[in-house]
């Protein structure tokens, strides 16, 4: 509530270069699949930045505010940086199996955990919807442990 | 770079498009029903929790001091990791300051999981609109505008 907040649109830049390189890792997967394992490892690494430091902290952070932000009319609004690291976490799960998949030889394990992170990238940079946030409270709901309620 | 037989590239490109077009339809589909209430909950399909007159009962066992609207009250459902759920609080308060009656409550979905769940909320924001008596009258999922909340308010859409 009282943090600073961030501009918006990073997290959104940085959702399309996502997208971008699990894109490219997925057409080269069949024939190249060390090169993907390759793309998706490096993005793999700009997501554990992303949800250890926090997403201005990533290269694609970096890029945004020190060449795209100033190119830009300022923001409307400032969002809160918590939703967007969260998802860097998640996306950093599905990086991580998509990287072991492609350099263990597990292609098709790989292009499948790729094309999830896909949809979720393709979802934050055109929409602005953040899936990883929206199955944390369904995760929540599922999971066993039901916590101080009553008040 | 030795040619690859074509059935062996396919995958990739097969898997991307199918990514593209699920997260495309996806997408389209939440823009179109985000915030919107549904039409009648009351009169139409049953849904256990959504029916129940004590929405105001539950929702008062969870927050003990929380204070029922005179006209209408708006229980927002968020999360920490929630974008939307932000510009939700600021149309909701801004709406409540406006309209005598109205009263706008922001419950911690994490907090009360068990009233999310008697509730059926399953995304973040979800925003419940209650009647003067504290039933639930409508509901909507994702970030509501301003003027889809006011034409859900049961005391203004009278007369």
């Amino acid at each position: 509530m009282s943090t600073p907040g961030i501009d918006p649109r990073g997290p959104r830049f940085t959702a399309a270069v996502t997208f971008v390189i699990f894109a490219v890792a997925l057409l080269l997967s069949d024939a190249r699949p060390g090169v993907a394992a390759v793309l998706t490892g490096v993005q793999a690494v700009f997501f554990a930045i992303g949800a250890g430091l926090g997403v201005q902290k990533t290269p694609t952070g970096v890029l945004f505010r020190s060449v795209v932000r100033p190119r830009l009319t300022p923001p409307d609004h400032l969002e809160d940086p918590a939703p967007p690291r969260f998802a860097q976490a998640v996306g950093l799960v599905f990086a991580v199996v998509a990287t072991i998949g492609f350099a263990t030889g597990a292609v098709l394990l790989g292009q499948v955990f790729a094309g999830f992170a896909i949809v979720a990238a393709f979802l934050n940079a055109v929409f602005a919807f953040c899936l990883g946030c929206e199955m944390y409270l369904l995760g929540l709901r599922l999971s066993p442990k039901s916590p101080t309620s009553g008040g | 770079m030795s040619p690859k037989p074509l059935d062996n590239v396919v995958t990739g490109i097969v898997i991307l498009l199918l990514a593209v077009f699920a997260a495309a339809g996806f997408g389209l589909y939440r823009r179109r029903v985000d915030g919107r209430f549904a039409p009648s909950a009351v009169d139409e399909t049953p849904a256990p929790a959504v029916e129940d007159p004590s929405a105001w009962a539950s929702v008062n066992a969870a927050v003990p001091g929380a204070e029922l609207g005179e006209q209408a009250t708006l229980v927002q459902f968020s999360s920490a990791f929630c974008a939307p759920c932000r510009t939700t609080r600021v149309v909701l308060a801004d709406v409540a300051d406006r309209h005598d009656g109205v009263a706008h409550l922001e419950i911690d979905a994490e907090e009360h999981l068990a009233l999310v769940r008697q509730l059926d909320v399953r995304r973040t924001p979800t925003t419940l609109i209650l009647d003067r008596s504290g039933r639930e009258v409508t509901r909507a999922a994702g970030a509501p505008r301003r003027e889809q909340v006011l034409a859900a308010l049961p005391h203004l859409q009278e007369s």
